[in-house]
Formats: structure tokens, sequence, C-alpha cells
């Protein structure tokens, strides 16, 4: 994996992928847009207004998914009103920007080539980004990154116990896939510096 | 010497919001282990707009410390910082400074 590099001449960002690469950040783009527009954001449009204040409180204003519940943390971790609150007007449009940020991606990656189905015919994809689109993976990287470690319940300084984890399990396997955009992300961030 | 205008209070403001004037809350960046520290340095610079050095020190301070206060202001300006750090994916909760 060479990953992202800033073209000397044309200041754009770049990067090549192989069909399988394009592939596994496709899926994994539209696993995300999935999971963000599935479970619905709170809060529900209700007719009762007492039930409406009702529901911007307690414990379901937090996503139930994991996933989620990283992803949209609680701003006001000691005050549940104005957390709901905050939610309240934050979390549709956070959802809403990171739906499309993955989107985006799995739109440059058709553009780019990327067959509906993959087949056995070999595809490179070549990816090139100005700024703001360069951003756009960034800040998808990371929700892809937040989401497979939340899955894989990664902890700080644990590397050793991925290390030692069979091959044959399969969180080995995503792990690897959770490494690997955490290295495609890095050269990200060295290209925009 | 002073001199005075009419002035308009607004009645949904509360008394908490009326003293602020002295930047009296804080975003607060918690550690994850997930989050690059190349990203964060470069989230803090891009969005704060702080350089490298200010940048590199408070994620320092998230990595060593477990958390840091990155930016001050009003309950409201707080709100927006902490709703950007949720959006660059950084786990962040706003507070009144202590």
């Amino acid at each position: 994996m060479s990953g992202f590099t800033r073209h000397r001449r044309s200041g754009r960002i770049i990067a090549t992928f192989s069909g399988f690469e394009a592939d596994l950040l496709r899926s994994l783009a539209s696993q995300l847009v999935e999971l963000l527009r599935n479970e619905a954001a709170v809060p529900h449009e209700h007719a009762d207004p007492l039930e409406a204040m009702l529901s911007f409180e307690g414990p379901t204003t937090e996503p139930e998914d994991p996933v989620l519940a990283r992803l949209f943390p609680t701003a006001y971790p000691d005050n549940q009103e104005a957390a709901a609150e905050f939610r309240r007007f934050t979390e549709g449009s956070l959802r809403d920007a990171k739906a499309s940020g993955a989107a985006s991606i799995i739109d440059g990656l058709e553009d780019a080539g990327l067959p509906p189905e993959l087949g056995e015919e070999k595809v490179v994809i070549d990816i090139e980004l100005d700024e703001d689109g360069a951003m756009v993976w960034l800040k998808t990287f990371t929700d892809l990154r937040l989401a497979l470690a939340t899955r894989l319940e990664v902890e700080q300084d644990d590397e050793e116990f991925w290390t030692l984890l069979p091959d044959d399990d399969p969180r080995s396997q995503a792990h690897d896939i959770y490494e690997w955009i955490g290295a495609l992300q890095e050269t990200l961030v060295d290209s925009l510096r | 010497m002073a001199t005075t205008s009419p002035v308009e209070v607004e009645p949904e403001i509360t008394p908490d919001e009326i003293t602020l004037t002295s930047k009296p809350w804080v975003t607060i960046v918690w550690n994850d282990p997930v989050n690059l520290m190349s990203y964060v340095t470069y989230v803090f610079r891009t969005y704060f707009g702080y350089d490298e050095k200010k940048a590199e020190k408070l994620m320092l301070e998230v990595h060593h410390d477990g958390k840091s206060a990155v930016s001050d202001g009003t309950r409201e300006e707080m709100e927006r910082d902490v709703q950007a750090m949720h959006e660059y994916g950084l786990w962040a909760t706003l507070e009144k400074q202590s």
C-alpha cells in the first residue's frame, strides 16, 4: 500500500487503489451509510407536546448502537437536560454530514472506474482529490475506524492482543482492515500538511 | 467616563449566560484509543487555526492526561466547537470552566 501523496505539480492529492481495496472501502462506506440512516435519529416528530418533551430525556436519547453512541457522544455528561437539547439540535445534521461524506467516497471510487460488481478483470482505481475532498475522506476514514474499533472493542495499548490473535479468528481480519485504514489515513494527513 | 445607551435584555437569557463575559465555558477533547495523533493535531490546526506547536501540545495533553481543554468561550461558541469536534470524530464535551 502506497497510500496518498500530493502531486508535486498539480498540488492535488492522489492515491491508487487495487480493485479489491477500492471494493473494500466501498463496502465499508456503504455499511456506514446504512447504519447512519437506519436507526432513526432522535427525536421523532410528536403530535403531543408533552410526549415530545419526554422523548428528549432519559437514556433513550443516546443511540442504542454503540457505534452510533461513539459517533455522537453526549456533549454534557453531567447534565441530562442540556445533553438532550444539544443532541436534538445537532445529531440530525451530524448524521447527514457523515452519511454524505461516506456516500461521496463511494461516488468517487465509482467515478474512478470501480464497477458495481468486482469481476475477474484487473481494475486500478486512481483517486484525485482537492483539499476539501481530502478532508471528506479524512473524516470518513475516522468514522470507519471508530465504527470498526467499537465493534472490535479496541482499547488503548492493546497491540499485543491483536498480534497474538490467531489468523483464523474473524476479528483478526477486521483488525487488519482497521489498521490498513489507519495507515491510509496517516498518509492522507501527511499529504495535507 | 461612560455613556449609556438603551439596552434590551433578551428575556430568555438565564443569569448563567449573562455572567459569561470572561469565557467561562470550555470544550474538552477526551482521549480515545482510535484517533491518530497526527490526525488530532491536524484537526486542532485546521479547525481552531492553532499553530503546529500549540496543536501538538494540546494533542499530547489529550494523549497523556486523558483530556484537554482545547478552546474556551461562551456556551454557544463551545457548543459549536463540540459539534465540529464530533464532525471530525473526536470525543468532545463542554463544561463550565472550573
